[in-house]
């Protein structure tokens, strides 16, 4: 299949990347003009970092934003792995298939029909909107895509293992701690970091389920930009890109990483 | 197997119960309230009146564009990527941007195509005057496309990940042209990927609302806007209920159009 790429396509992937990139960069560089538009560059600054970090109120919407995707990822992968355990436990094929159906319904909900609706549960059984409304509903929807990430693992699972493991006298807790755990961690894992980006990337249910006193990052720069150009939010573009590609640096080699300690 | 206990399988049902069927009752419900929350179907009779169809009719018609053009510009990408030598490596480079908040790269927009932004310094350059394209259905449905790329390149790039090469050897030994062999081997053989593409970005496509406020101006031209509009600017819960049923009818519908895509995938 090594057949080379024409010069055609080669261009063709350039400006796609260029493309992708560019209004990244755009916001990037801008973050360090010390003229307050994103049009004509004057001269170079940092104090437009320098403003997100002595606003307090946008450092604590960063750290709100940090905690309820933390918690979300290990709430959402704690119940979703449980879950994904408990499918593949199931020996009708067709509950396994009504369950699976369910699963999905969160993956392809449209975000804001998603929001709206919880925004009538949270008001219909009282819970009031902020924190908590927030981090329920991250969690709910985190949940279907850990256990996506989690079933493959479990499913290709040799069954025999457990029935080793059973027969050797290990009890039920012992299995699922010792033998299944380890076995489909690189799916928790997986799923785990899925979580937290939907977590960090949702502004749609979020919007609808903040109360006055809670915000998130999404929603902030939401509002932000609503106001116009604010030469902070290119700033905290900054970060975030360097955060982001620092993140998945990470994953990549954590990954790549496991899969050589696989190989060998 | 037989013996694993079902517990784990409780907070898992609850969370389905609370959060998956629960709120689709309390949308379907909702849609039968008037605004003093009595019992009626005026809900339904609003939205079959010309206002609501027309507004339909156009997020429909625009999800449908943006979906067509994402296709057509991440199918070509997803296909040469495939070919490139560190395939994986480019791959990642193109997800990373899909991974930056979704709210930054559209406020980027805001800049961009902005009265003295980058494009119509661009435009000058040739002669032509300064326009707003903020605020216009094309900046609407380029950010759109913008936006969705990486999510069509990433099932596309691999469903042909998966393909067999010989496959396409096969065609071509045979004397199927470069074209035939893509519309007749290729192209079937990755449609469970573009189905799956088309499913991550039309049901999107239509529920966009944070895109349509920002780049489109505050004209309500989808069906996510609608049902925002209603539930936190109206206060109407029961319309914007009723618009989310269309919007849930519509997602179920995708839901078996991809299903059976996934019978003729296993082979």
């Amino acid at each position: 299949m090594r057949s080379k790429l024409s010069p055609a396509a080669k261009i063709y992937l350039a400006i796609v990347f260029v493309v992708l990139y560019a209004p990244i960069f755009y916001l990037i560089f801008y973050s360090f003009n010390s003229g307050g538009t994103m049009n004509s560059f004057e001269g170079f600054t940092l104090e437009h970092y320098q403003a997100v970090f002595d606003d307090n109120r946008l450092i604590v919407i960063l750290i709100n934003t940090i905690i309820v995707a933390l918690l979300t990822g290990l709430f959402a992968t704690i119940i979703g792995t449980l879950g994904a355990v408990g499918i593949v436990s199931l020996r009708n094929k067709k509950m396994r298939n009504v369950f699976l159906s369910l699963n999905n319904i969160l993956i392809v909900s449209p975000d804001v029909v998603i929001g709206a609706s919880f925004l009538i549960l949270f008001t219909m059984i009282g819970v009031k909107l902020g924190f908590a409304s927030v981090l329920i509903s991250h969690i709910a929807f985190s949940i279907p895509i850990v256990v996506l990430m989690v079933l493959p693992k479990m499913l290709e699972m040799n069954t025999n293992l457990i029935d080793a493991a059973l027969d050797l006298g290990a009890s039920k807790r012992d299995v699922l701690m010792r033998v299944i755990l380890p076995y489909i961690k690189p799916g928790i894992f997986a799923g785990f970091f899925m979580a937290l980006t939907y977590s960090l990337d949702d502004f749609a249910v979020t919007f609808f389920v903040t109360g006055n006193g809670f915000s998130t990052l999404s929603v902030e720069i939401y509002s932000m930009a609503r106001a116009g150009i604010s030469l902070t939010v290119n700033a905290i573009s900054g970060l975030v890109f360097v955060i982001t590609v620092g993140v998945v640096a990470i994953y990549y080699f954590i990954t790549s990483r496991s899969k050589k300690a696989e190989e060998v | 197997m037989k013996i694993k206990s079902k517990a784990s399988l409780i907070p898992y049902i609850i969370w389905i119960a609370l959060f998956v069927i629960a709120p689709i009752g309390l949308i379907a419900y909702y849609s039968l309230l008037d605004l003093n929350g009595d019992f009626t179907f005026a809900n339904y009779q609003n939205f079959f009146t010309s206002a609501y169809l027309t507004m339909t009719l156009t997020s429909f018609w625009y999800a449908f564009l943006i979906t067509f053009f994402t296709l057509l510009i991440a199918y070509p990408t997803a296909y040469f990527l495939t070919k490139t030598k560190h395939k994986h490596l480019w791959l990642m480079l193109i997800i990373i941007p899909s991974w930056i908040n979704l709210l930054l790269k559209t406020y980027a927009f805001i800049g961009i195509f902005g009265l003295y932004g980058p494009i119509n310094a661009f435009l000058e350059v040739f002669g032509f005057d300064p326009t707003q394209i903020l605020f216009t259905d094309f900046s609407f449905v380029f950010v759109a496309v913008y936006v969705f790329i990486p999510f069509m390149i990433l099932p596309i790039f691999n469903s042909l990940d998966k393909m067999n090469p010989s496959l396409i050897y096969a065609s071509r030994d045979l004397g199927a042209s470069a074209w035939t062999t893509f519309r007749r081997v290729i192209f079937p053989l990755t449609i469970d990927g573009v189905k799956s593409g088309i499913q991550v970005t039309f049901i999107p496509a239509l529920s966009l609302f944070m895109i349509t406020r920002l780049i489109a101006g505050n004209k309500v031209i989808t069906l996510g806007t609608a049902i925002e509009q209603q539930f936190l600017v109206a206060q109407n819960w029961g319309m914007g209920s009723t618009i989310a049923v269309f919007l849930i009818l519509i997602m179920f519908a995708s839901m078996l159009f991809t299903r059976t895509s996934k019978k003729g995938g296993r082979v």
